[in-house]
Parts: C-alpha cells; structure tokens; sequence
C-alpha cells in the first residue's frame, strides 16, 4: 500500500511549522514518528496534499522537572518517555503507559504529541494524560495557549487544534507518590486496548481515565467523586462507564466492553489503592 | 526529493518520490530485498531494519523521512568476510527459523533489544520482540537464540 502523492516539507523550528502550515492550508498536515497518520494516508483513510514534518524540531524533545510539573516537549518518542528517570520518579503512570503503546519498532518512533494530537480514544497516552490532569501546550500564528486535556478532546480524531496550531508541550502534574495502575486488556501483545484504564490515587484526590470507552478518551468522574465521597472501590467501580459512551467493534459488544470497564477499573482502583 | 543516506556502510545519493516508503527503496532503488514486507500495515515487523542504531517498521516510515540517517539492513549484519553476526548464527544454531520470512525483521529487532537490555530475562525477549510476528509459531527457539546470543 502506497500513500497518495504528496509534497513534503521539512521545518526546523516550531515557528517554520506553523509557517508551512499556514502557508499550505487545511490541505497540509503535520507529521512527526508518522505513525498514526502513515497507516490512515497508505489506506487512503487521509490524502493530505502537504506534509510537514515536525520530526526534526529538536528543540521540542525533552522530559524537564519544572518544579509541580513535568513538561515533555511534544517530539518526545515513546521510548523517551518510557525510559524516563524523571518521569519514573514524579509520573510513573505515564512511563509505565507509554511502554505499553505499539511495540518497540513503533516506540522509538512514535511520539507523545503526536499521539495526543491524533486524539484517538483508543490510544494509550490521551487517556493516561487525562487521567493524570495534564495540560497542554498550542502554539498558532499568534502565540501559545494552554488547553486543560478534560477541554482538548472534542470527537472521533478531534481536538481543539485549529488548523495552524500545533501542540508543542505535554505538563503533567506531578503525582508526589500517589498510588497508581495502568489496566490494559487486548487480545494480542501491541494491539490497542479493547478497554483501557489509567488511574492514580493519593492523598489529593484520584484520575481515572478510559481508553476505547467512546468517541474521545474519557474522565470517570464518576468514580473519582464517589471515592471522595467515601464509596469502596467495588461500588465506585461500579460507576466506571457512568461517563462513557462505549461502542461495538470487531472485538467487543457494548455489552463486554461495559462489563470489562468496571472490572478493570476495580482492579486498577485496588492496585492504585494498594 | 534528493535524500543521503548511509546503508550498510555505504552512501547513497537518490532521488525519490516523497510517498516512497523506506522499505520500498531498500528493496526496490537499492536491490537489498533481504528486508521483507510482510503485513504492511506496521504488525508483523518482517520490514524492520535499524535506522541509526534502533529498530523500526521501514513500510511505516517515508524514504524521505530517512534523509541523513545511518541504516543496517540484514545484508550489512555479517562481517565483510561472511562470517555471520552473533545474533544470526545464534538462529542458526537454535533452529529460530523455519520458512525464514519473518527472520530478517527478528533479526534485526533482536539485536536492537541486546543493545537496550544487554542481559534479557526470557520474559524480556519475549516482551521485547512483541512487534515480530512468526506464523511458523518458531516464538521458542527464536527466544533460545536471542537469549544464547546475549551470551546465556
């Protein structure tokens, strides 16, 4: 399978990328470890007449300590993040979920933003970011904007992106020891989640994010409140899909997908609990 | 578009299309058909070669997006006297083939995880291999080789 042709571009610095894009229109897209985006263009799912890559904007790799947070540039590669001592020590959830994305060809690929801005429900790192209360980092032609991951996903490979901007940074709070589990239950090792789960729990509080559990990633609230409220972990599972909107597929009724959900959030909430 | 590239040792100057994937011009533009496309959809790893140093999927990877890069195939892992690379006469001696299609990506992916896990548990072999599919089911003898190669 061959993409449609194309025209590639190559930026150096996140300014030129939003140059390129603006120049090139909703025509272009952004590529970077190219590993959601190639398989949709070689099925002919996407046709963008310009690409851009973003891949070599090295400035835009980087895991740094930036005191109640971590900031992970948006090149930052899977492999990164999973080998990250910063991350191990102040985010393990998210090492820990980005050595379960792909396999390892596709992890020293693959990168975090790339990831988040194909916004994918079934993916490992928009869920987990969710979870975690992330915020990200835009930059358009008129300067940066932050955006709360509970605000960033809007549908089915939708996000609040407009066509100009680009995500350039991923801060996560850090989890200052809270307890945490990272449920992912597929059928073969590096397929996506049949339903996912990613959740911390501490003194502040408690995330819960679900993959596959709808058209975006999803935020149990439901569950976290009723942690707060004092419910046991059974009976705040039992609320896991109260915010989602789960879907059959090849692999799943919404049935199964249901029941798997409270299952895998009840064992991730006694892992995080533990 | 012009690309350089560095394969097996060698430079190559080529001009290529911009939709042309890496696997595609390792085989087709330099006739080193050793890299074998198998799913072409990122799965099996029958593709997988190292692109400075590390092992990716080459039909999920433009030719352009190579530019510049240093790349080992299968054919540049024997010593130029053909004295086969550790890993490869590792499968060799642990029968971790048996029609072979799927060895060059093993191979190749192997060796990548030696260089990240010098001294895998069982466990990591076959965790670190999860992007390598063999439909001989050969998965045991393959981890034999992997682990006899990291010198167990």
């Amino acid at each position: 399978m061959i993409p449609a042709a194309f025209e590639y571009v190559r930026a150096s610095s996140a300014a030129e990328a939003i140059s390129l894009i603006g120049q090139h229109g909703s025509d272009a897209k952004f590529i970077a470890g190219g590993h959601s985006l190639l398989p949709m263009m070689k099925l002919r799912l996407a046709q963008p007449a310009v690409l851009v890559d973003i891949s070599r904007i090295s400035d835009l790799s980087y895991i740094k300590d930036a005191g109640d947070h971590i900031a992970i540039g948006a090149m930052t590669r899977h492999m990164d993040v999973e080998k990250s001592s910063v991350l191990a020590q102040h985010a393990p959830l998210l090492a820990h979920a980005a050595s379960h994305v792909g396999d390892p060809q596709v992890r020293h690929r693959g990168t975090i933003g790339g990831s988040i801005a194909h916004a994918d429900p079934a993916s490992d790192l928009p869920a987990t970011t969710l979870a975690l209360g992330a915020t990200y980092v835009v930059r358009g032609p008129s300067g940066t904007r932050e955006i709360a991951a509970s605000d960033f996903y809007k549908s089915f490979l939708e996000s609040d992106l407009a066509e100009d901007e680009m995500l350039t940074e991923i801060r996560v709070p850090k989890m200052n020891g809270a307890g945490w589990s990272f449920q992912k239950f597929n059928r073969r090792a590096q397929d996506w989640a049949i339903v996912g789960v990613a959740a911390w729990r501490g003194a502040n509080g408690s995330g819960v994010g679900l993959v596959n559990m709808g058209q975006t990633p999803i935020l149990a609230s439901s569950v976290s409140s009723a942690l707060a409220g004092g419910a046991s972990i059974a009976d705040a599972a039992a609320l896991a899909v109260a915010d989602a909107q789960p879907s059959a597929d090849n692999n799943a009724t919404v049935e199964y997908r249901t029941h798997l959900a409270k299952v895998l959030v009840r064992r991730a909430l006694e892992q995080a609990s533990a | 578009m012009e690309i350089k590239v560095t394969v097996n040792g060698k430079k190559f100057t080529s001009d290529v299309e911009p939709r042309t994937l890496l696997v595609h011009y390792v085989r087709e533009v330099l006739n080193l058909t050793g890299t074998n496309v198998g799913c072409d959809t990122s799965s099996c790893g029958a593709c997988s070669l190292h692109l400075d140093g590390e092992a990716v999927k080459s039909c999920t990877i433009l030719a352009v997006q190579a530019d510049g890069a240093e790349i080992t195939t299968i054919e540049g892992m024997a010593a130029a006297d053909g004295t086969l690379h550790p890993m490869q006469q590792a499968f060799m001696e642990n029968h971790g083939l048996q029609c072979g299609f799927c060895t060059p990506g093993m191979v190749m992916a192997a060796t990548s995880l030696l260089k990240e896990i010098p001294n895998p548990t069982e466990e990591e072999v076959r965790i670190g291999l999860e992007g390598n599919l063999c439909r001989c089911t050969g998965y045991h003898n393959i981890v034999k080789a992997v682990l006899a190669a990291a010198g167990k």
